[in-house]
């Protein structure tokens, strides 16, 4: 990895926490180059931009993931149901074919809480956070939270009533995601309570997918109803703590989504698609560091930037295959 | 407000795409509205979620519900610091008799309990397979070390399933007790009236099951389908699953008579099976969930 990545790398940390991207103070000069190139043909890439403005966009990634998502959850729904003892359990903890498994998040909240680790929740935490490594951190928000998925259709109504300018995205400080990963760590280990799985959409929702819905279910409609009327995927972008759990996994994830400067127009569709923007500052005119730049922790490895882009500048990679191959 | 909100929003998103360019040159004024907006909104959304996770003390403040845990269930606040809410518990119990709590119950929301009147734990798993699958020691055979056992709640000895009498091992593997039966309503109860029994338990609707061992050892039935004749009532002594926990004794009123009543001793495990067969409405034995043995 060269400087300028290493940088990059550590900045994009950084970024994961809460701070603004800031434009680069190094760009390497083949990056350089192509910067400078597209800025003195600007003709040439308007007429380009204007020959395939009406480029097929697919929903390939899309499709896949969803399908994954709701595979993945059904998969313990029909384990229970059908009593076939292949996926037991909760997203929180479970046992695939006996195996055990543990949501990174649950299992720290526990440990604070209770202060003591039994071999069975050690192994189980061990398995997904080698899983998630290698499948790339916040893919777990992407590919399997089945809050997310609800808090995308929530986005698409968000999204209609804005066009309609009957709402705004109203922001928020990105930093209040760290924050609540603090205190909800503190107030486990100070309480001796796991209070964050008391509200935590990603649990409530799948208890109630496997064991019939209850009550809770009225907080995450609040949470939703907070998305679509005030502030765009509010609980993933600002407050989840299990986003943030996994989003430092992703740090040393293989799996990432690779950025490649020569074919991008710039014109930003990738990034309004997008769920956490921050993480494709790369690709605003001028910013990227590199010829090929990988996306940060932060990303969810969702593909929809993927599935958006017309010139295939963003793809999904995998750190060291490629190489490979 | 609103309309101001909107106004600051619509006008913030136009100009907010270039922020680096902005350098420390002062901000206008409309910048600063948007970012001491930014900044409530902020305050909100903590507010908000803080708010209702702290709300989730509430029902444990007032300690509203008494909740009987399954088997081998850590003392009430350990057991809420250590459960991952995944109800792997639920799944494996044969007669589906523990149940994951909901939002009222605040902080234990998805924490597992058992209403021992509509379906109780009745051990036809013959091993506590609950605290087997628990994956966070939650549910444990043995405490570990750091955690106290209360006087009282150790069992005097490992309790003998009646199921597994027969069998090379008949205990069962569970050191402390989840609570104990009591007679909480001896006037309504029909061995002290000297009355019989006769029909179904429950009445025909009732959907809780019970393994009968003179019918099936591995497959529990609806308690409505197993319907009783009994001279002087004894159902909750019949049904009983462990071994001396509660028996018929002769006792003497306060009044010098004679007569018959149910008497819990200190095998007691708090089960429920007594609960959940009592046959008057509402039940004349209950269980006292995390209740110690005291001998008087």
């Amino acid at each position: 990895m060269t400087d300028v990545l290493k940088h990059r790398f550590r900045e994009q940390i950084m970024v994961m926490f809460g701070r603004e991207p800031k434009k680069p103070a190094v760009i390497a000069p083949e990056a350089q180059k192509i910067h400078l190139y597209k800025r003195g043909n600007r003709d040439l890439i308007t007429e380009m931009l204007h020959a395939r403005a009406h480029a097929v966009h697919d929903n390939k990634w899309r499709n896949r993931r969803w399908a994954t998502l709701i595979i993945a959850n059904l998969l313990f729904v029909v384990s229970f149901y059908f009593d076939i003892q292949l996926l037991e359990g909760a997203l929180t903890a479970s046992r695939f074919a006996g195996f055990h498994l543990a949501d990174l998040n649950s299992a720290l909240q526990v440990m604070l809480a209770h202060k003591h680790i039994i071999t069975n929740l050690l192994i189980g935490t061990g398995t997904v956070l080698v899983l998630w490594i290698l499948l790339g951190g916040r893919a777990y928000c992407s590919w399997v939270c089945p809050y997310h998925l609800l808090a995308e259709w929530a986005e698409k109504l968000h999204l209609y009533l804005v066009k309609k300018k009957l709402v705004t995205d109203q922001t928020i400080d990105r930093r209040l995601r760290s924050v609540f990963w603090v205190i909800f760590a503190v107030l486990a280990a100070a309480t001796g309570y796991t209070v964050f799985e008391a509200i935590s959409p990603t649990g409530i929702l799948s208890r109630a997918l496997i064991y019939g819905p209850g009550l809770a279910l009225l907080w995450v409609l609040a949470l939703l109803v907070f998305e679509v009327f005030f502030s765009k995927r509010a609980w993933c972008r600002y407050a989840c703590p299990i986003g943030l759990t996994y989003g430092v996994v992703g740090i040393i994830s293989p799996l990432r989504i690779k950025y490649k400067l020569d074919g991008c127009f710039h014109e930003g569709d990738c990034r309004k698609v997008c769920l956490v923007p921050h993480v494709l500052d790369t690709v605003i005119k001028g910013r990227a560091v590199d010829v090929e730049v990988p996306i940060g922790p932060d990303c969810t490895r969702c593909g929809l930037c993927v599935d958006t882009c017309p010139t295939g500048s963003l793809t999904f990679e995998v750190k060291g295959l490629s190489k490979l191959l | 407000m609103n309309d101001a909100d909107t106004k600051v929003g619509a006008g913030g998103t136009a100009s907010a795409s270039s922020p680096h360019e902005m350098g420390t040159a002062p901000l206008s004024r409309e910048r600063r509205q948007q970012a001491r907006r930014r900044v409530l909104r902020t305050i909100l959304l903590t507010g908000g979620v803080l708010g209702a996770a702290l709300s989730g003390f509430l029902p444990l403040v007032y300690a509203r519900t008494q909740r009987l845990r399954p088997p081998g269930a850590l003392d009430e606040k350990d057991f809420l610091a250590s459960c991952i809410k995944c109800g792997q518990c639920v799944q494996v119990c044969p007669v589906a008799a523990i149940k994951l709590a909901d939002l009222v119950d605040g902080i234990g929301v998805g924490a597992p309990y058992i209403d021992a009147r509509a379906q109780a734990c009745d051990f036809s798993c013959d091993a506590v397979s609950c605290i087997l699958a628990c994956p966070t020691g939650s549910l444990t055979y043995t405490k570990p070390d750091f955690l106290p056992v209360r006087a009282g709640a150790a069992m005097a000895a490992k309790p003998i399933l009646l199921a597994k009498e027969q069998d090379a091992e008949p205990t069962l593997n569970l050191a402390e007790r989840i609570g104990v039966a009591r007679l909480t309503r001896p006037e309504t109860c029909l061995a002290i009236q000297g009355k019989g029994f006769k029909g179904q338990a429950r009445g025909p609707g009732f959907k809780g099951r019970l393994r009968y061992m003179a019918v099936d050892r591995w497959k529990p039935i609806k308690v409505a389908d197993h319907p009783y004749d009994v001279a002087e009532c004894d159902l909750c002594v019949r049904e009983c699953p462990v071994k001396g926990a509660i028996s018929i004794e002769t006792v003497f009123a306060p009044d010098g008579s004679k007569r018959k009543s149910p008497v819990v001793h200190e095998p007691c495990v708090g089960c429920g099976v007594c609960e959940m067969i009592c046959p008057v409405e509402p039940t004349a034995i209950e269980i006292v969930p995390r209740e110690v043995w005291k001998t008087s």
